[in-house]
């Protein structure tokens, strides 16, 4: 990487940020995940690293979030505008040499980030965690950057028209930028009070709404049609997709706090603009879905194809889900219980990661020219993240629903943490999955990169046989 | 190319972000605005001072630049009894002032005019330290609190109140609360009794008016375990509290809640050092069955972060 931060632009080769991207994204998603069992443990197991505040689950918790949210998803993100945005305007990236930097930075500020807040040196605010000189750093070095590259890659493109993917990575972007300079604008004018609280869930609310979901679902319109080779099935509704989730999902960010002291009008506005998710999400699954007409033996046979139609399906519960349990009529019984904690990760370890894990198993492969070392680790790596988040979900689930009955029938606190704990294990047990998968997946691609199939030029890497 | 063929789309992306951006930011922040401060609120404030995320007063946030709770049972200028003892807000020399001082048009309209008609709060000054106190005034009939700068109305210094306030009547409630978003208290612990619920086991929750000044507001949103919005209500016991906080398997034997023994410090309250690795093993034989008792939880010093913790917890009414 860093003889290509001084090289001249053409002398670094297409796809190199992309790469680099790559590579670091899995980094975090191990690092992410790994501190994440290591804090499920700490929930199920108290006392088993005790009495030293680097090792403090309250020191820990927003490390993981921020790992997995800055690092794995956006570091993949990136990765994937880095390849899919010229390929899909027939052209390079506007600045190879840009990208690099970006990756370089963007490494660079989410390392010390993460130290900073580990050292609970913190904003207070849930999401927007990151003290405030991190926070320009970001939008700085590492989402204006990333914009400048997507939209100039787009303007300079050599096709007609601009395909699906590229309006939402365009939007996202613009989007994301804004969102992260408003959200934490209580730390850049000392704002305070109620205004402070609502901001932080506004933030928390858009953050996932214009930079994660649509961003992920973008990813799902390339890696399907261009794997598949069907057309997308229909532009039509890719539209409606997009126009409502700029106009849905942009206006329920009150919904966090159904039963915090906003004014009522808020509140109501929030829910019914909440329950309008779906009519994105329903756009979304079904137009993945038709598009695979004819070809669901790729969902058996093709790795990409089935991460990502797992993480499309995954976005049916996740929606029905999101959708309803932020109405009056269920957010009582569920709020700030594990039913939440679970509606997350079905969020962003679910419909998300497979989403992107597929994006960036497709673009290492096809940049690097290589064909996956193993299909095996790549099948083991699936399935653990599957298996691992399905016991998290499941089983979080389940303490969440426990939670709420001890809410509403006032059971003491304490007999509620006894009912949880095997719950609390069982969530142990799937995060370790999930990591020990990623673990897999490092060395999978780390052995791609190194001793892959070469793939020629103009065939895609899953046309190849293996040969060794 | 450009995007000339999308100037529609592009136009239509502006509008309805700019729409949603003014639903979402502009509408909820001018009525909110417009909620006057609560008794809560001014004692959130004046308690915590100015702000306790990060910030460059207070950059590893140790719990400096904060104000002191003081539980006044004396006059500072006589020394002879109050009437009733009264809580007074002790901004030392340099000690950066709360929202609603700096800003006193975030207090609402009607607390903001008495704040400083009758409050005095613009002759107070950051250089030579302020006592605050909330007091009561009525504007059109209302009974309305209001921020009292006791430095311009009553002539008492830091230095008095300080001089006549014994240890234990002493609060670093801001101190703590910084301990509280530092050690990542609120991940487990909401701040919010829910509005439909929680009224039997964990109080009422806030009102709109409760929250003016406050930064970072630190409701939480998982909870794993009770909420603390009025834990010192339910249980005011600093005894309880240190050996909870110590190792919380000392009173509650399925508690999931880290130990803060690292909290203590060094050394104890009287300047001996904590032996933990002693303390932990003697744990380990009482766990195991060797021992009748538990060892003793040190006593903690008097300006250790473990104070100011229990200070803000026992606070929280």
């Amino acid at each position: 990487m860093f003889k290509y931060m001084f090289a001249r632009g053409e002398d670094i080769p297409s796809g190199s940020a992309a790469i680099y991207f790559g590579f670091s994204s899995i980094v975090w998603f191990v690092i992410g995940t790994g501190l994440g069992s290591f804090n499920a443990s700490k929930l199920a197991f108290p006392d088993m690293v005790t009495g030293n505040e680097w090792f403090a689950f309250g020191h820990m918790r927003q490390v993981h979030v921020h790992a997995v949210i800055f690092g794995w998803i956006s570091m993949a993100f990136a990765m994937a505008m880095m390849y899919i945005t010229p390929a899909l305007g027939n052209t390079k990236l506007w600045s190879e040499k840009l990208g690099v930097w970006n990756c370089f930075l963007w490494n660079l500020g989410l390392t010390l980030g993460l130290t900073v807040l580990w050292a609970g040196i913190t904003s207070g605010r849930e999401y927007s965690d990151f003290p405030w000189f991190i926070d320009l750093y970001i939008a700085a070095f590492m989402a204006i950057p990333l914009g400048i590259n997507v939209w100039m890659t787009i303007i300079k493109r050599r096709t007609q028209g601009i395909y699906t993917t590229n309006w939402f990575f365009a939007a996202a972007v613009f989007m994301v930028i804004i969102v992260f300079l408003v959200g934490n604008s209580p730390e850049f004018f000392h704002l305070t009070g109620l205004t402070e609280g609502y901001l932080t869930w506004w933030f928390a609310h858009n953050v996932l709404g214009l930079w994660i979901t649509p961003v992920a679902a973008a990813i799902a319109y390339y890696t399907i049609p261009k794997v598949t080779g069907n057309p997308l099935y229909s532009h039509r509704i890719g539209h409606l997709h997009f126009w409502s989730v700029v106009v849905f999902y942009s206006t329920p960010a009150a919904h966090h706090l159904m039963s915090a002291p906003l004014p009522e009008w808020l509140k109501s506005f929030a829910s019914v603009e909440g329950v309008l998710i779906l009519v994105p999400a329903i756009a979304f699954v079904s137009n993945l879905l038709l598009t695979m007409q004819g070809k669901w033996y790729m969902f058996v046979e093709n790795l990409e194809v089935r991460f990502t139609i797992t993480g499309v399906l995954m976005a049916i519960p996740l929606n029905m889900q999101g959708g309803f349990q932020q109405t009056r009529a269920i957010n009582w019984y569920i709020h700030g219980t594990g039913w939440i904690v679970a509606h997350a990760h079905l969020a962003l370890l679910g419909f998300s990661t497979f989403l992107e894990a597929a994006a960036v198993y497709f673009g290492l492969q096809t940049i690097m020219r290589r064909k996956l070392y193993s299909l095996t680790l790549g099948n083991v790596h699936f399935w653990m993240l599957l298996i691992g988040f399905t016991i998290y979900w499941v089983s979080m689930t389940i303490a969440g629903l426990i939670q709420g009955a001890g809410k509403i029938y006032e059971v003491p606190y304490i007999d509620v943490v006894i009912a949880e704990h095997p719950y609390m294990i069982a969530r142990w047990i799937g995060g370790t999955m999930v990591f020990t998968g990623n673990i897999l997946w490092l060395i999978n691609m780390w052995l791609t990169a190194r001793e892959g199939t070469v793939v020629p030029s103009g065939r895609m890497p899953h046309e190849l046989a293996y040969e060794r | 190319m450009a995007f000339r063929e999308y100037k529609i789309g592009a136009r239509m992306f502006g509008i309805s972000l700019a729409s949603s951006m003014f639903i979402t930011l502009v509408m909820p922040t001018l009525d909110i605005r417009a909620v006057g401060a609560t008794d809560i609120a001014l004692d959130k404030q004046l308690a915590a001072g100015r702000e306790t995320g990060f910030n460059l007063d207070d950059p590893l946030m140790m719990g400096r630049n904060k104000p002191l709770k003081v539980l006044l049972r004396n006059d500072p200028k006589t020394n002879t009894p109050l009437d009733t003892p009264r809580y007074v807000y002790v901004f030392n020399a340099g000690t950066s002032f709360p929202s609603g001082i700096l800003h006193p048009v975030t207090l609402g309209a009607d607390q903001a005019q008495l704040s400083e008609t009758q409050g005095n709060i613009s002759l107070a000054s950051k250089a030579a330290g302020a006592v605050f106190a909330i007091s009561h005034g009525t504007v059109n009939g209302h009974e309305l609190p209001y921020i009292e700068n006791l430095t311009a109305t009553k002539g008492w210094t830091p230095a008095d109140i300080l001089l006549v306030a014994k240890d234990e009547d002493v609060s670093h409630v801001g101190a703590g609360k910084t301990m509280f978003v530092r050690e990542g208290c609120w991940w487990c612990h909401t701040l919010l009794p829910e509005e439909t619920q929680d009224w039997q086991v964990f109080g009422a929750p806030p009102a709109l008016g409760d929250f003016n000044g406050e930064s970072p507001t630190a409701f939480g949103s998982d909870r794993k375990a009770p909420d603390l919005l009025h834990v010192g209500s339910r249980n005011s016991s600093r005894e309880w509290m240190m050996m909870h906080f110590f190792n919380p398997r000392l009173v509650q034997p399925h508690s999931i809640m880290p130990r803060f023994d690292y909290l203590w410090g060094d050394v104890d309250a009287k300047g001996n050092k904590i032996d933990f690795a002693k303390w932990r093993t003697e744990y380990l034989e009482y766990h195991d069955g060797k021992r009748v008792t538990p060892p003793d939880v040190p006593e903690y010093a008097k300006d250790s972060e473990i104070r100011y913790l229990i200070d803000f917890v026992l606070s929280l009414k």
